[in-house]
């Protein structure tokens, strides 16, 4: 079953698969560098439970669940 | 003269750049059609002085946000004669993303290496020569801050050829059509064949508004998703050159170190602790720059003895004065303390100029109608630059993104985001500092629904009404407690917000919650210089405003105020005979539902001419108070119940007179209450809506103007009618349940198209 990085918790790693979504939120995530084949580790929640931290690209990027939703991922690798 | 565009991520160091490259000759202006600072100078360290334009920090040219339509159009149409790419060193791989896409523009580019000292000094190594040779422009190393490589920079730059060809990092299959792009552009006879190739690809909606582009797209495309693998391509090629040339320390290769950044961050938004710390941050800015009791020291020493009054430590008249400005009982906060000061000196003057005038008429016109209404506003400079400073502050530091971060799922559910939580809170303090940074907004509807309930979050000046009608009320009625009918209005005040914001996302601005996709960017001390250039920009700005459209409606509403139709001057005692209480007169039977009109009889009007001079400045409608009660006095003293001109003179919060207004007219308690929730929710004061007619999208203002007058019509008359009649809450319960179904069913496509205006509804 396929996963997303909606979906994952704090201190969890993987691959981005596949990117899927609207033209505007698609296009922002791709130039944040959420491409295929980059990796990312889960860094924190947010307090509320909503937006989610991530490393990636030597950088520390914010996202919503949902927008995260879009982004389809492959477990583990770093 | 040559111009070189200054382009870069947010947060690499562009600001810092900018003024150490332009100093003193940067000014501001804003970039056409849209309200993005646009920031130009000059560098005169060359033998022939060069232009500087600072484009607005970006990630990429896509065509999404405002500042990167606008880098776009000043690279492709501005024909500036180089770019500036400045790139953080720290994070490359991002950084150089961008240059990439501006690699493809015909336009010459040098790239800025800024941040070399933080790599070095993490013992980090990068070739910059090799970095040169992949990219093939000239790449200088630089560190902005203490201002090291940038004569070489500018040196390198002002060498550069006059024409470039653009050139792609990208390789493979996606080649075939960028070439066929490429030839498509070139036929047209367009500059930069090669970016507009790429965008094409893609799907670049800037692009398809040449007319065929979008045909030829989906030709050349053929089904495939370029998008995808133009982004992946760039990020891939970055990767693999960075391997080459960058070279980590070995402590980083274990990759588990804590950074400071990561360190303050555990704290800042810590599941538990994020939330009170940013309560306390924020009651901090506050407390320092409104606080009449600073530390609460004069509260704790009235534990003990207590500090002594201004008045009894028996200084000399002067020295009181001076002394005042810091201290009455208890010592001022910084921001009231500044603010006390403009104040004595705007009393000194207008003492001096009304000591060299002799006639009456003049003088009030010179020291109450021009010099009032300038000082009433200048006043609150000192106030909203602190304000804008702790803002700045936070922005530079990296924090403002955390609390959008922290914040952002309750914004949601309201269809906004994290980041209109500071300009809404910040509109407790002022609304002008609130509706300018509402900039850091970037989606359209979220700025434009932002600046209008940033006047609902109570300001400064709207708290002596409130304090000098609660007063009122506990006097004459005594009834209830003063400070329970304060609280009471800021929460009416939030309720509004969130209702209109709810209601609007849900008529006439839907669309979709703005994406929520952003940096946080590491943690940095702010730059004082950067601050400092800043607020002076924000000075400079306000204080033209303040000479023009707001010097000139504070003197028509002195001239209308002073003068009857005949064009005689009135002493102040004679204002219900001047122009502006014939029109309160005239639009009393207005405020008839609200309590305030009509039925209040002869001298119902002040109620109306109190909230039209708010429209200067809310704390007018006080001051108002104090004139209207010497006023009252004079005409109709015997039914104010032994109110002498001695007690309205001694009265400085404006509650004597409030009474002396509530016995002259016997207006209800009701009424009264639905009075201060009009002058919270109904149109700010001119340099508010100054700043939002700045601020706002082009041809929103009138709306505006239009939704404040409904909305606080709408809320006043709920809270009158419920207050007078306590049935009257079923009726407004219903009306809002049909005005919500009606919207649910329109939304959904259930009822016929029909044009309605449900904005200003109360729920």
């Amino acid at each position: 079953m396929a996963k997303f990085l909606g979906g994952c918790k704090p201190g969890e790693c993987g691959v981005v698969v596949r990117v899927a979504g609207e033209g505007k939120i698609r296009r922002r995530l791709f130039d944040m560098g959420v491409t295929p084949g980059a990796t990312f580790t889960v860094r924190k929640v947010a307090p509320l439970g909503d937006p989610i931290e991530i490393t990636l690209r030597g950088y520390e990027l914010t996202l919503r669940k949902a927008e995260g939703d879009c982004v389809e991922i492959r477990e583990g690798e770093q | 003269m040559k111009t070189y565009a200054l382009a870069g991520n947010p947060n690499c160091g562009k600001t810092t750049l900018f003024n150490a490259l332009t100093g003193s000759t940067a000014h501001v202006g804003n970039w056409p059609g849209v309200t993005v600072d646009k920031r130009e100078g000059t560098y005169k360290k060359l033998s022939t002085p060069v232009g500087i334009v600072d484009l607005p920090g970006i990630y990429s040219l896509s065509p999404y946000t405002p500042e990167e339509v606008i880098a776009r159009n000043y690279i492709l149409d501005g024909a500036p004669d180089g770019i500036i790419n400045i790139v953080d060193a720290t994070n490359l791989e991002r950084n150089l993303y961008l240059t990439t896409q501006l690699l493809e523009t015909d336009v010459p580019v040098i790239v800025a290496l800024n941040m070399m000292d933080e790599v070095e000094k993490a013992g980090d190594t990068i070739d910059v020569a090799a970095l040169e040779k992949a990219l093939g422009v000239p790449v200088v190393a630089i560190s902005a801050v203490n201002g090291k490589g940038i004569a070489a920079l500018m040196e390198r730059a002002a060498a550069l050829p006059q024409t470039r060809k653009g050139n792609t990092v990208l390789s493979g299959a996606v080649r075939k059509p960028i070439e066929e792009a490429f030839a498509y552009y070139v036929d047209c006879g367009v500059a930069s064949p090669l970016f507009h190739a790429v965008k094409l690809l893609e799907n670049d909606e800037l692009e398809w508004e040449r007319k065929g582009a979008r045909e030829i797209s989906e030709q050349i495309a053929a089904g495939k998703d370029w998008e995808a693998a133009i982004a992946d391509g760039r990020y891939t090629y970055i990767a693999e050159k960075l391997a080459c040339f960058k070279e980590k320390a070995q402590a980083a290769e274990q990759g588990v170190q804590l950074t400071k950044s990561d360190r303050i961050d555990k704290v800042l938004t810590h599941r538990v602790w994020a939330i009170p710390v940013f309560i306390v941050i924020l009651f901090a800015i506050f407390h320092v720059t409104f606080a009449e009791d600073f530390l609460y020291i004069g509260a704790w020493a009235s534990l003990g003895k207590g500090l002594p009054a201004l008045a009894d430590l028996g200084l000399s008249e002067g020295m009181e004065t001076f002394v005042g400005i810091f201290y009455d009982g208890k010592v001022f906060s910084p921001g009231v303390i500044l603010f006390n000061a403009f104040d004595t000196l705007f009393g000194l003057i207008t003492d001096a100029v009304g000591g060299a005038i002799g006639a009456e008429w003049l003088l009030g016109l010179v020291a109450d109608g021009i010099l009032g209404g300038l000082f009433a506003v200048l006043g609150f400079l000192p106030q909203i630059l602190l304000l804008f400073l702790w803002f700045s502050v936070l922005e530079d530091s990296g924090y403002m993104a955390r609390i959008a971060f922290v914040l952002d799922r309750i914004f949601r559910k309201f269809g906004l985001s994290g980041r209109s939580f500071m300009p809404m809170i910040m509109g407790f303090g002022c609304s002008v500092p609130a509706m300018v940074n509402t900039r850091t907004l970037c989606d359209r509807n979220e700025r434009t629904a932002t600046i209008r309930v940033i006047p609902f979050f109570s300001c400064g000046a709207k708290l002596p009404i409130l304090t000098a009608i609660a007063g009122g009320i506990v006097q004459q009625f005594a009834v209830g407690n003063a400070d329970l009918i304060t609280y009471g209005m800021y929460l009416l005040g939030i309720a509004a917000a969130i209702v209109s914001v709810l209601l609007m996302r849900h008529t006439t601005m839907k669309g979709e919650v703005p994406p929520f996709i952003m940096e946080l960017p590491a943690y940095h001390r702010p730059r004082f210089k950067n601050l400092i250039l800043h607020l002076w920009d924000k000075t400079k700005h306000f204080v033209k405003k303040a000479f023009t459209v707001i010097f000139a409606s504070t003197v028509i509403i002195w001239l209308f105020s002073h003068l009857d139709f005949s064009w005689h001057y009135l002493a102040d005692e004679q204002m219900n005979n001047s122009i502006l209480a014939s029109m309160g007169k005239l639009i009393q039977p207005v405020f008839t539902p609200l309590g305030f009109g009509a039925q209040i009889g002869e001298f119902g009007w002040v109620f109306a001419v109190a909230a039209l001079t708010g429209l200067v400045a809310k704390e007018n409608v006080v001051a108002t108070f104090g004139t209207l009660g010497a006023c009252l006095l004079a005409v109709k003293g015997d039914i104010l119940g032994g109110i002498t001109g001695d007690m309205l003179a001694a009265d400085e919060e404006g509650i004597t007179s409030a009474v002396a207004m509530i016995r002259a007219t016997g207006i209800s308690i009701p009424a009264l209450i639905a009075f201060i929730a009009f002058n919270m929710t109904t149109v700010p004061c001119f340099a508010a809506c100054a700043t939002a007619k700045a601020e706002l999208p082009k041809g929103e203002f009138k709306r505006t103007l239009l939704f404040w007058i409904v909305a606080s019509y709408v809320v006043s008359a709920a809270v009158y009618t419920v207050g007078a009649w306590w049935w009257t809450i079923f009726v407004w319960l219903a009306a809002s349940a049909v005005a919500v179904t009606l919207i649910v069913l329109f939304n959904k496509g259930k009822l016929p198209k029909i044009r309605k205006r449900t904005k200003g509804e109360n729920v």
